[in-house]
């Protein structure tokens, strides 16, 4: 049963960072991060 | 000797995860292509030294974006690494995870608040409304939402990033304001609470271990008690910096994989695997007389 289930869960969860590199996210977050990141900080 | 080899595990992984040495002499921060990757614990990526993303930093910036409502990718990622450790990540791999460690060490009256106190429950309040609702929904004219945890909680953000570079960057030193006397301050509290509390941030405020929590019942890594070698001492629970009935609940979301509980057991009744595989209990022999 558990055993179903992380395998589903390990699937699931790959398949979900490809469609996210599909949509380009990756992007979104490269950007945010190799900008100081003025909320993080406490001044944004 | 496995409390050694788990600091040693969290030493090179913090300075793994931070070791780009040029942020920290010249008060910038690296930007390279590392930075498209998510490392497993909360790291601030605005650390000068970090190599890599921090999952909730990223996962508010794609949600607050204007061209997307929820990261797959980083969603993904979290779910990736959960279903492989769970919060073996907090115990092992997180950098403020061992910050509170170490803070805890420092001499004092202790405070223990049992695992099943309900406050417990506010980091899943805080995943909810800071993390996800208030970047999705409160957005400017563009579309875009702020970070609201990075922005008003995360002390993380303020001692990794914050400090150091308002400290080496003049610029960055003439903008603080408000929101940066506030984050100084959550970050003292939190230092203080840390002194006295065992990880209170992480028992308490992070969204990243509420998440990696709710994997804990079914991560490949887990705990297993012995139910033939169990004697219900509850040394475990007293040796449990959490307060966690580990004979009951070894997969406690609120576990973070020290380990201590497996060392301090008369028995040797609680032991740590990784895999599929559930271990098999041989049923107890039935005593006929
Ligand atoms: S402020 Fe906190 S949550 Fe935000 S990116 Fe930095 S460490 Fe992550
Ligand atoms: S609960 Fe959060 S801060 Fe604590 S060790 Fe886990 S990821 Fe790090
Ligand atoms: S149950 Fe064991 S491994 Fe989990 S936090 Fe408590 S002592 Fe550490």
């Amino acid at each position: 049963m558990k055993k179903g289930l992380r395998w589903i869960l390990l699937i699931a969860s790959i398949g979900s960072i490809l469609i996210g590199v599909y949509r380009e996210e990756v992007l979104t977050v490269l950007v945010k991060a190799i900008n100081i990141c003025l909320e993080c900080v406490g001044i944004g | 000797m496995a409390k050694f080899k788990r600091k040693i595990v969290q030493v090179l992984t913090a300075i793994i995860t931070n070791g780009y040495l040029p942020g920290f002499i010249k008060g910038d921060i690296y930007r390279g292509n590392l930075k498209r990757f998510c490392v497993p614990g909360l790291n601030c990526y605005s650390c000068p030294g970090a190599l890599g993303s921090c999952p909730i930093g990223s996962l508010q910036a794609v949600i607050g974006s204007a061209k997307y409502q929820i990261s797959f990718y980083v969603l993904g990622t979290i779910a990736f690494i959960g279903t492989l450790l769970g919060r073996f990540v907090c115990g092992w791999l997180c950098p403020f995870g061992l910050i509170q460690e170490l803070l805890h060490k420092i001499p004092s009256k202790k405070v223990r608040i049992s695992s099943k106190n309900p406050a417990k429950y506010s980091k899943y309040l805080i995943l909810l409304v800071f993390v996800i609702i208030l970047p999705m929904f409160v957005v400017n004219v563009l579309g875009m939402g702020d970070p609201f945890f990075c922005k008003y909680i995360c002390p993380a953000g303020t001692l990794e990033a914050g400090i150091p570079l308002v400290i080496m960057n003049p610029s960055l030193r003439q903008a603080i304001g408000f929101i940066f006397s506030w984050k100084v301050f959550l970050l003292i509290l939190t230092i203080i609470a840390s002194v006295f509390i065992a990880r209170p941030f992480c028992r308490f405020i992070c969204p990243l271990g509420a998440i990696y929590g709710l994997f804990n019942p079914i991560s490949l890594y887990k705990l297993e008690v012995s139910s033939e070698k169990c004697i219900k001492c509850n040394k475990c629970t007293k040796t449990c910096p959490i307060s966690i009935e580990t004979y009951k609940t070894p997969n406690s979301p609120e576990c973070v994989r020290c380990g201590k509980c497996i060392g301090a057991c008369p028995t040797q009744a609680i032991c740590s695997s990784f895999g599929f595989k559930e271990k098999e209990e041989r049923p107890k022999e039935i005593e006929i007389n």
